[in-house]
């Protein structure tokens, strides 16, 4: 087995595990249990797969971005994820671990969200499904991203505005984790990145990696070669992440670049960098790298972009940092907007703001010519065009 | 292994039902911790589970979640409550236990924690987090060289099995979680928590056992003393601690509200 993928305890070296209360034991210990036989039958598989192409309009787009590419001096391609129904990577997950609910019987959703974005893909597969669902999103989340609210409900949802700590996706996913407790039997929950207890990381890495899955057979057709010299995307919890370096981990002719949200810098205490800041702890149910303070307790994430903000990293991308498998990399507020905008202005496509953070990483790499480069965009910026436009000023050099 | 106070409170006390309190050192005041252990001691209160306040405490209800979130505004660290129960030591007789969450205790180190309870004349701790894997582990071997007792906790969802399981590794008592749920009040245990209690009880456990979360009245402290050594309380007391900033005003009308 790969040093890169969980061991049969649920862990990535030291980090990952499941630190849940008693309460939730049976459950996860069940869940364990039953993902992967039912992740690898012939019947979900099928399933999955229908659903990926006629419902969500897999496989994605690679597109050459030419422009983009003169300008940086590469190949870049771009995996469109933002194409998606839904508008982000976020639904190859909620598509799958729906159909692993239904396998185990459960009838009633929760999950957390930041931006949104998971929740309308939680709140649609639910729709689908015809499965109640409740989402957990921070208040301060609710305010700034009122249309995916408004989506969600539309679609049926209840969305519950969590009034704890700092208001954003981490309190969600506290919120969310003390649900489960009081309702251990009936309900599944939905996680949106690869954090969590084991082996959450790990289903969401496993759904995810559909995206490396196409990149590889993209770049075959488009360039007769089936990888590519750099992988790049953003990180906050790690899910597209882990998507697009998924079947590239053992290769290494490619080098993976992650961006994370390095809010106004990793210098002050205003930021969500946790690759950069963290500390060995432990946050909803994971060991894993944590943004905390001396005596343990842990600290709140700022970043202008809400689904990046969160003081925990996957378990998995902190121990790939850590082995040097991935090169990490801090892009600020202010860098991620003007590269969103300069996405915007040069290839016609308005990124979300997590996406940009990716795109800015780009600047701080040195490429020759023929490297072929992949960046995803995990999603697209409707939700984000007033946080572009009370930043119009980064817009005006291009 | 040495008996230590929790061993004694039960071996002491065959016939008579306990009663156990939560509260969370910091919450309402930073330096309330003393007068709140001194006065339960003196009113009658068994034994005392002193909160370490969290930043995410994902197996607590809104009340506890306030009060953390207070004590930490306060200024509430590991340290600093170590070095107000350190006084303690010699003067209070009735066990006290510390109870967590494990991030902050593996950022303060088991080593130096366990040590520090010893040092502080602390009986056991409560880790709602800890994995029994890290319990065996990791925590037991040092916490036995402390006569520090790790209380771990059964729900209704424990299987028997593993309930046989913890029951063998564990000493002190077993902490019964009431119900699937988060700490909170409740009226009264239904049928399907009566029928949970009277399933553990028949098991004949070597450990004695404390039930806890939701208890708040007397229809709900009868049933956990019917089926169990005692009763543990934490939401409600704490909020009457947060109401009222006198732990001997609020232990009263606890002690009203648990007649009716």
């Amino acid at each position: 087995m790969s040093k890169y993928q969980i061991d049969e305890n649920g862990f990535f070296g030291q980090y990952g595990g499941a630190y849940v209360p008693e309460i939730l034991y049976k459950c996860v210990t069940e869940l364990q249990q039953a993902y992967r036989p039912i992740l690898e039958s012939e019947e979900f598989q099928r399933e999955y797969r229908a659903l990926l192409k006629d419902y969500v309009g897999r496989p994605s787009p690679l597109y050459h971005a030419r422009r983009m590419s003169e300008k940086y001096g590469c190949r870049l391609y771009l995996k469109r994820e933002d194409l998606n129904h839904t508008g982000a990577h976020k639904i190859n997950n909620t598509i799958g671990q729906i159909l692993l609910a239904r396998a185990m019987g459960k009838t009633r959703i929760i999950a957390e969200t930041g931006a949104g974005q998971h929740g309308v893909a939680t709140a649609t597969v639910c729709a689908l499904m015809g499965m109640k669902c409740e989402i957990f999103m921070g208040k301060t989340d609710v305010d700034r991203q009122h249309a995916n609210v408004e989506r969600m409900k539309m679609l049926g949802a209840t969305v519950h505005p969590v009034t704890t700590g700092n208001m954003t996706l981490s309190d969600a996913c506290s919120a969310a984790i003390r649900d489960w407790c009081c309702h251990p039997k009936d309900t599944f929950y939905l996680v949106g990145s690869t954090m969590g207890p084991h082996p959450y990381p790990d289903i969401v890495a496993r759904l995810q990696s559909i995206i490396s899955e196409e990149i590889r057979q993209q770049l075959e057709e488009k360039t007769g070669r089936n990888y590519p010299d750099y992988l790049i995307a953003c990180i906050g919890g790690g899910s597209n992440a882990a998507g697009t370096i998924w079947h590239y981990l053992d290769d290494t002719r490619v080098k993976i670049y992650l961006a994370e949200a390095g809010g106004e810098g990793i210098d002050t205490d205003r930021t969500a960098a946790t690759i950069h800041c963290g500390t060995e702890g432990i946050i909803h149910g994971a060991r894993t790298l944590v943004m905390q303070t001396d005596d343990g307790q842990i600290r709140e994430a700022f970043t202008v972009s809400a689904g990046l903000d969160y003081p925990g990293i996957g378990p998995m991308h902190a121990w790939l940092a850590q082995l040097g498998r991935t090169n990490v990399l801090a892009v600020n507020d202010d860098e991620a907007l003007a590269a969103g905008y300069e996405l915007t202005r040069m290839e016609g496509i308005i990124p979300a703001i997590e996406s940009a953070h990716a795109i800015a990483a780009l600047k701080k790499i040195n490429f020759r010519p023929e490297d072929i480069v992949v960046l995803t965009v995990s999603g697209r910026g409707d939700k984000d065009i007033p946080t572009y436009l009370n930043h119009k000023n980064l817009a005006k050099n291009l | 292994m040495q008996t230590n106070k929790i061993n004694r409170l039960f071996q002491d006390n065959p016939g008579r039902k306990l009663l156990s309190l939560y509260f969370c050192a910091g919450s309402p005041s930073l330096e309330g911790t003393a007068h709140v252990i001194e006065t339960l001691e003196r009113k009658g209160i068994d034994m005392i589970e002193v909160g370490i306040p969290f930043s995410d405490p994902l197996a607590d209800g809104p009340v506890i979640q306030t009060a953390a979130t207070k004590a930490l505004k306060n200024g509430m660290t590991l340290k600093k409550l170590f070095s107000q129960l350190e006084p303690l030591k010699d003067k209070v007789q009735i066990p006290l236990l510390l109870m967590g969450y494990l991030n902050v205790i593996l950022h303060y180190g088991p080593e130096k924690f366990c040590a520090d309870c010893a040092r502080c004349g602390i009986a056991g701790a409560i880790i709602p987090d800890l994995p029994f894997k890290d319990y065996l582990e990791t925590f037991k071997p040092i916490a036995d060289r402390y006569q520090l007792r790790i209380i771990m906790m059964i729900t209704p969802e424990t299987s028997d099995e593993r309930i046989r399981f913890i029951d063998e590794h564990t000493d002190g008592f077993i902490y019964m979680v009431s119900s699937a749920s988060i700490t909170g009040s409740q009226q009264a245990f239904d049928k399907a928590r009566l029928d949970y209690f009277r399933r553990i009880d028949a098991m004949k456990l070597k450990n004695p056992r404390m039930i806890g979360f939701g208890i708040s009245n007397r229809q709900t402290l009868e049933s956990a003393r019917q089926y169990a050594a005692g009763a543990i309380i934490g939401s409600k007391f704490v909020s009457l601690l947060d109401e009222l900033h006198d732990p001997s005003l609020a232990l009263d009308q606890l002690y009203d509200a648990l007649e009716h």
